[in-house]
């Protein structure tokens, strides 16, 4: 390897992307964009409801029902209609996602200690939604029966006969909240290097190859790892300054502070980048027009959403669709992301997922200097 | 006597279609060979060939003492280059491109730095140096390409089609580089279309559908065929061809 040489490569890389405002674009401005955007779309936290609701008893009692649905924090009432038809227009027209149905006799049958029955219904065309709804509604309604049970019981002067039960008592760690977005920020980390560095670095060679400057290149004595180090390099330097960019966004705008250490979430990122950038050039390897590149690029790029567990949790996935996901180095590096950020993790718990980054890392660079022919047959 | 270029039956095949057929010559040293011959008739195919970036279907060659097939890297460092469509760093200036590939070629700084001028002189583009690549005209563009591929000192410059989509001025200033670059002690291999350059070289190729149909200094080529120039010779020779199809047909 000639360093004078490959520092030479390096330099005109680096007057390219400088050069190339479009460029300059997907590398800082792309990024921040896409966090942005993920970070408030990506959600599964779900409130605020919109409920419609059909009060038939028009009591105390019914409206006590209602509050507590308000109070819940997963509804808001967004009208009080007059018959069934009613709900049944909201949810239609999308106003609302669930209408409470309190039938005449509500009141009375509690007071004379008869079940009361209470309709929900929900909108389940969204599935998310739909299981927010039955679940707390549920809730909800248990907590009201207990609540009345116990008036009951405490009027007859019983309530102390009453078994104390299980005192289950959950804690939750790393994300007491349990906030999707605590949740889903390191993994949107991982993705948005993911794509910029792909996308970055797929072209790079396909780029000279339909200029034909690749002619003039290949007749030169530069050596094909050579010329992909001297391409990889300012690349690295780009994704470097990304990483801090979109960590800083986690951090400060985002509000996901780094739970473990920072220099090993940079040390690790910086593996990863090396796979991420190796997988782009090896796609420049293989495509022989920018077209090609992209389709290629987004190929790649689509299914690791999916698979890596940035989604869907992979414990959840059929066998073959989590091996899937073992052969992208996104899957390894959003564990490292979320064992750092999250849970505090250091580097001899995480073994696991570092070994085969790396080496993916190099067979992959190592993969494109090979296919890299200095050849035009 | 020294071979620049030496080659024995050298063939390419694109699947069953035959673009270079069983072409044997040398050139020596110190001279500018012209490579003549029709659109398809196969220079862009030996030059790559020679140039170690496509191999031969059969046949062998030595292009400045190395083998094209087993020591291409070897050749690669000895030659300079530029290709029909001369291709250059459009977004890199004028110097950049120069500095860029004597860096490719491991010229180190101070190396670098005095190549740079002498290049910027006699490739006639110190005015320009700051310029970008994609601004210049063809003929400025064309002396560029032939800046980068004489930064290192090659001993062989390989040309192809150099001249073709330029004005007929800069045609001139582009050839009486190439003669002050030759008598200097390049060897120049050029392909052209052009006659009036064809006439300028020491020693003529003519190709016609992959085989070599003549070799020899202009003077020669004009005696064998009883002409007066060249031009008459690439007619007499296209029309022989011709006769020749015709008898077979009938
Ligand atoms: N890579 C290739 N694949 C298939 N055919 C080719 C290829 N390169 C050249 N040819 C064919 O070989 C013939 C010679 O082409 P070329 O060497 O470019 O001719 P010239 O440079 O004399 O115009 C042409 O018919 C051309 O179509
Ligand atoms: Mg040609």
């Amino acid at each position: 390897m000639n360093l004078n040489r490959v520092k030479h490569i390096i330099l005109k890389e680096f007057i390219h992307i400088l050069r190339d405002k479009p460029s300059l674009a997907i590398a800082f401005v792309m990024p921040v964009m896409m966090l942005l955007l993920f970070g408030y779309a990506v959600t599964t936290d779900i409130n605020n409801i919109n409920l419609v609701v059909l009060d038939q008893d028009m009591t105390s009692a019914s409206r006590a029902l209602i509050q507590a649905f308000q109070n819940s924090n997963y509804y808001v009432v967004t009208g009080y209609e007059m018959s069934y038809t009613g709900v049944k227009n909201e949810i239609d027209a999308g106003r609302a996602k669930a209408g409470l149905i309190i039938p005449h006799g509500y009141a009375d049958k509690l007071s004379r200690g008869e079940q009361s029955p209470v309709q929900i219904v929900i909108d389940g065309s969204d599935p998310t939604v739909a299981r927010t709804v039955f679940n707390s509604a549920q809730l909800l309604g248990q907590e009201k029966s207990a609540e009345l049970r116990l008036a009951s019981l405490d009027r007859a002067g019983l309530a102390q006969k009453i078994p104390a039960g299980i005192d289950l008592r959950p804690r939750v760690w790393y994300n007491p909240e349990m906030t999707s977005l605590r949740f889903n920020i390191p993994g949107l980390i991982g993705l948005v290097l993911q794509n910029i560095t792909i996308i970055l670095t797929a072209f790079a060679l396909v780029r000279e190859r339909e200029r034909g400057t690749l002619e003039q290149l290949i007749v030169t004595p530069v050596k094909p790892r050579e010329l992909i180090v001297g391409k990889l390099v300012p690349y690295i330097v780009i994704a470097i300054i990304d990483v801090a960019l979109v960590l800083g966004i986690g951090v400060f705008w985002f509000d996901v502070p780094v739970a473990g250490s920072t220099a090993l979430l940079l040390a690790l990122s910086a593996i990863f980048l090396m796979s991420a950038l190796g997988l782009g050039m090896f796609i420049s390897t293989v495509a022989k027009t920018q077209l090609q590149a992209m389709q290629m690029a987004i190929a790649i790029l689509l299914p690791s959403v999916l698979l890596s567990g940035f989604m869907f949790p992979r414990e959840a996935m059929p066998k073959l669709v989590c091996f899937l996901g073992y052969v992208m180095p996104l899957t390894y590096f959003i564990e490292i992301l979320r064992g750092i950020i999250l849970k505090g993790l250091h580097l001899y718990q995480l073994w696991a997922d570092v070994v085969p980054l790396t080496v993916f890392g190099v067979a992959i660079i190592a993969l494109s200097s090979l296919r890299f022919r200095k050849r035009l047959d | 006597m020294d071979w620049a270029i030496e080659v024995r039956d050298l063939t390419k095949k694109f699947d069953r279609y035959t673009a270079v057929d069983r072409l044997s010559f040398k050139v020596p040293a110190g001279k500018i060979f012209g490579f003549l011959g029709p659109n398809g008739s196969g220079k862009s195919t030996t030059i790559r060939m020679l140039c170690g970036i496509m191999r031969p279907t059969s046949g062998a060659g030595t292009v400045t003492g190395h083998d094209i097939t087993a020591d291409p890297e070897k050749i690669k460092q000895n030659i300079g280059y530029m290709s029909q469509k001369f291709s250059l760093y459009e977004d890199l200036t004028v110097e950049e491109n120069l500095s860029f590939f004597g860096g490719i070629y491991g010229l180190k700084k101070q190396e670098l730095a005095q190549r740079l001028e002498e290049v910027l002189e006699t490739a006639l583009l110190g005015t320009k140096r700051k310029a970008l690549a994609g601004i210049l005209s063809g003929g400025w563009k064309q002396r560029l390409a032939l800046g980068c591929a004489i930064i290192h000192r090659p001993q062989l410059l390989i040309l192809d089609e150099p001249t073709a989509g330029v004005d007929p001025v800069s045609r001139r200033v582009f050839w009486d580089i190439l003669r002050e670059l030759a008598s200097l002690g390049f060897t120049i291999l050029v392909t052209t279309h052009y006659m009036d350059e064809a006439e300028q070289c020491d020693l003529v190729a003519i190709m016609y559908q992959g085989v070599l149909e003549g070799f020899g200094s202009p003077a020669e080529l004009k005696q064998e065929w009883q002409v007066n120039s060249l031009e008459n010779v690439f007619i007499a020779m296209v029309e022989r061809h011709r006769s020749l199809s015709e008898e077979v047909k009938v």
